[in-house]
């Protein structure tokens, strides 16, 4: 991609900023999300929850179901590929969709490589859990960075330390002299001309959503107080007992973060939530935030 | 709401920037580059004695529904018929459109036809380059994201900018359209312009068109962490 794609790229997402996007399985949510005021939906055949449920190898979405889904909204239309896949990264560019997520919540296809980015014109979207692996996937040619959380448990709290870390470390960098830098980007993995950007810009130069365990009202103005950019809600929109009205309470929410009766009166009978899962009670090697690197 | 008596209320010189989604920091950015005294707007008591109001590119879906909830887009009506200047950009021309192609309209402030999505998906999203006239004799840089189409302007519209098959600038007395982003290139014609529309800036100082010292990680001024 040139660098004016590129541009055209991270100016997309800045489009998107204050806005909420949606996980979706099937024609009939994307619309429940676009009616609810979502800037974008998220197509995928299994939410994360059920995606940890289900256990297994979790792919890229079939292709006819993501092209229903393109047909049936008019919102940008984003979707998953394996990390490190590719191929399925090139398929999903044929299929003309807005956005792409290499993400943590399929099973990735490489654990060395993640997709050279580079090499698209269409853009990417990329989990991170601080500024070291945010600016590496930056450097890959990710236009748009969120936090990893832990996708499918309800549970805000990796989110929440993704996000603080991220914030602790480019304040570090910013309050740093020059010099400290080399030192600082060697031992955090962070590409030296990158660090050096983020620097004097005191926050990621791209946009930078929170994902990974949003529920609630509350869980998005939290986020948004935190600095995120905007909100991405895998399994809790559609996992809750009342999705439509869930999905219309955390654009409200999101927009509004600032403001606490706004959340109050966005928080106010939802009916109940996706069941949570405590991070301490998932073994290791089945979360999900430590794929990728 | 009641009906008001459209009077020309008083207006503090000032811009306002919808700020419920989207764009805002990028249009803040511009109009403080030309000092102009910005303020995002939330609520209706922010809203209601501002000059202009920029309704900034997003999802018009998103932004129309969050209109509706907390009812700005009556308070946008009452503002703009005592007096108040309207700019969309991208999304915002979606908003302020009389007819949309194939769904209901929004505020119905200016008579052309919208077509949401015209150009297709991100890939089709575009960068050009052309002279808008009455905005300013130098050629303007436009970007195009995702962008809608107007493919038709009615009685009382003055078209901007044509581009082939479609209008990409129009206006009427009340209302600039513009359906690509001024505020994501170094332009400041289209700012200055609807400044001069607003009233806040005479209309004979000719501004800078460009400012060479925009970047394109500008807007991130104003979105620091907490």
């Amino acid at each position: 991609m040139d660098a004016k794609r590129y541009e055209l790229n991270v100016q997309l997402a800045q489009m998107l900023k204050g806005g909420v996007i949606m996980d979706v399985t099937n024609v009939e949510q994307a619309k429940i999300g676009e009616e609810a005021g979502a800037v974008a939906v998220m197509a995928l055949e299994r939410v994360p929850a059920d995606i940890r449920r289900d256990g297994g190898v979790a792919r890229m979405s079939d292709p006819a179901m993501i092209a229903q889904i393109k047909q049936a909204v008019s919102i940008p239309v984003m979707a998953k590929a394996r990390i490190g896949h590719f191929v399925e990264a090139q398929i999903l560019e044929a299929l003309k969709i807005d956005y792409i997520d290499e993400s943590e919540v399929l099973t990735p296809a490489d654990e060395e490589c993640h997709i050279d980015k580079t090499r698209f014109a269409i853009p990417f979207v990329c989990g991170a859990r601080n500024l070291g692996e945010a600016l590496r996937r930056i450097a890959e040619g990710a236009a748009m960075i969120r936090t990893k959380g832990e996708a499918g448990t309800g549970n805000v709290v990796e989110a929440v330390r993704h996000m603080r870390t991220m914030n602790r470390e480019i304040r570090q960098l910013a309050a740093m002299p020059v010099e400290e830098v080399t030192g600082f980007a060697k031992a955090n993995g962070m590409p030296y001309e990158l660090a050096l950007k983020v620097k004097p810009l005191g926050r990621l130069p791209v946009v930078n959503f929170a994902a990974g365990g949003i529920a609630t009202p509350a869980d998005a103005a939290l986020m948004m107080q935190l600095g995120c950019d905007g909100i991405f809600v895998g399994s809790g929109i559609f996992k809750s007992a009342d999705p439509a009205r869930r999905a219309r309470a955390i654009v409200k929410a999101t927009a509004y973060f600032n403001d606490p009766a706004r959340v109050l009166e966005a928080s106010m009978d939802l009916g109940e939530a996706m069941p949570g899962l405590e991070i301490a009670s998932i073994p290791e090697e089945q979360r999900l935030a430590g794929r990728g690197w | 709401m009641s009906p008001v008596i459209p009077i020309r209320a008083p207006r503090a010189p000032e811009i306002g920037i919808l700020d419920l989604q989207g764009g805002i920091q990028e249009h803040l950015d511009h109009l403080e580059r030309l000092g102009i005294d910005a303020r995002k707007i939330k609520t209706a008591d922010a809203l209601s004695d501002v000059a202009g109001l920029i309704l900034p590119g997003g999802e018009s879906t998103c932004i129309a529904r969050l209109l509706a909830i907390f009812g700005l887009d009556q308070v946008i009506l009452r503002e703009v018929r005592r007096g108040m200047k309207l700019w969309g950009t991208c999304a915002g021309t979606i908003l302020v459109a009389k007819t949309l192609v194939g769904e209901p309209a929004h505020l119905g402030l200016i008579d052309i036809t919208v077509e949401r999505n015209g150009f297709g998906s991100q890939l089709d999203s575009f960068a050009a380059e052309a002279v808008i006239p009455k905005v300013s004799p130098d050629p303007i840089p436009l970007t195009f994201i995702r962008a809608p189409k107007i493919t038709h302007a009615g009685p009382g519209v003055e078209i901007l900018l044509q581009i082939d098959d479609y209008i990409a600038a129009a206006e009427s007395s009340d209302v600039l359209v513009t359906v690509f982003h001024p505020e994501l290139t170094p332009c400041l014609a289209l700012h200055h312009y609807f400044a001069c529309k607003c009233g806040l800036i005479p209309q004979e100082t000719g501004g800078p068109v460009l400012d060479p010292s925009w970047k394109t990680t500008s807007w991130t001024r104003l979105a620091r962490l907490p």
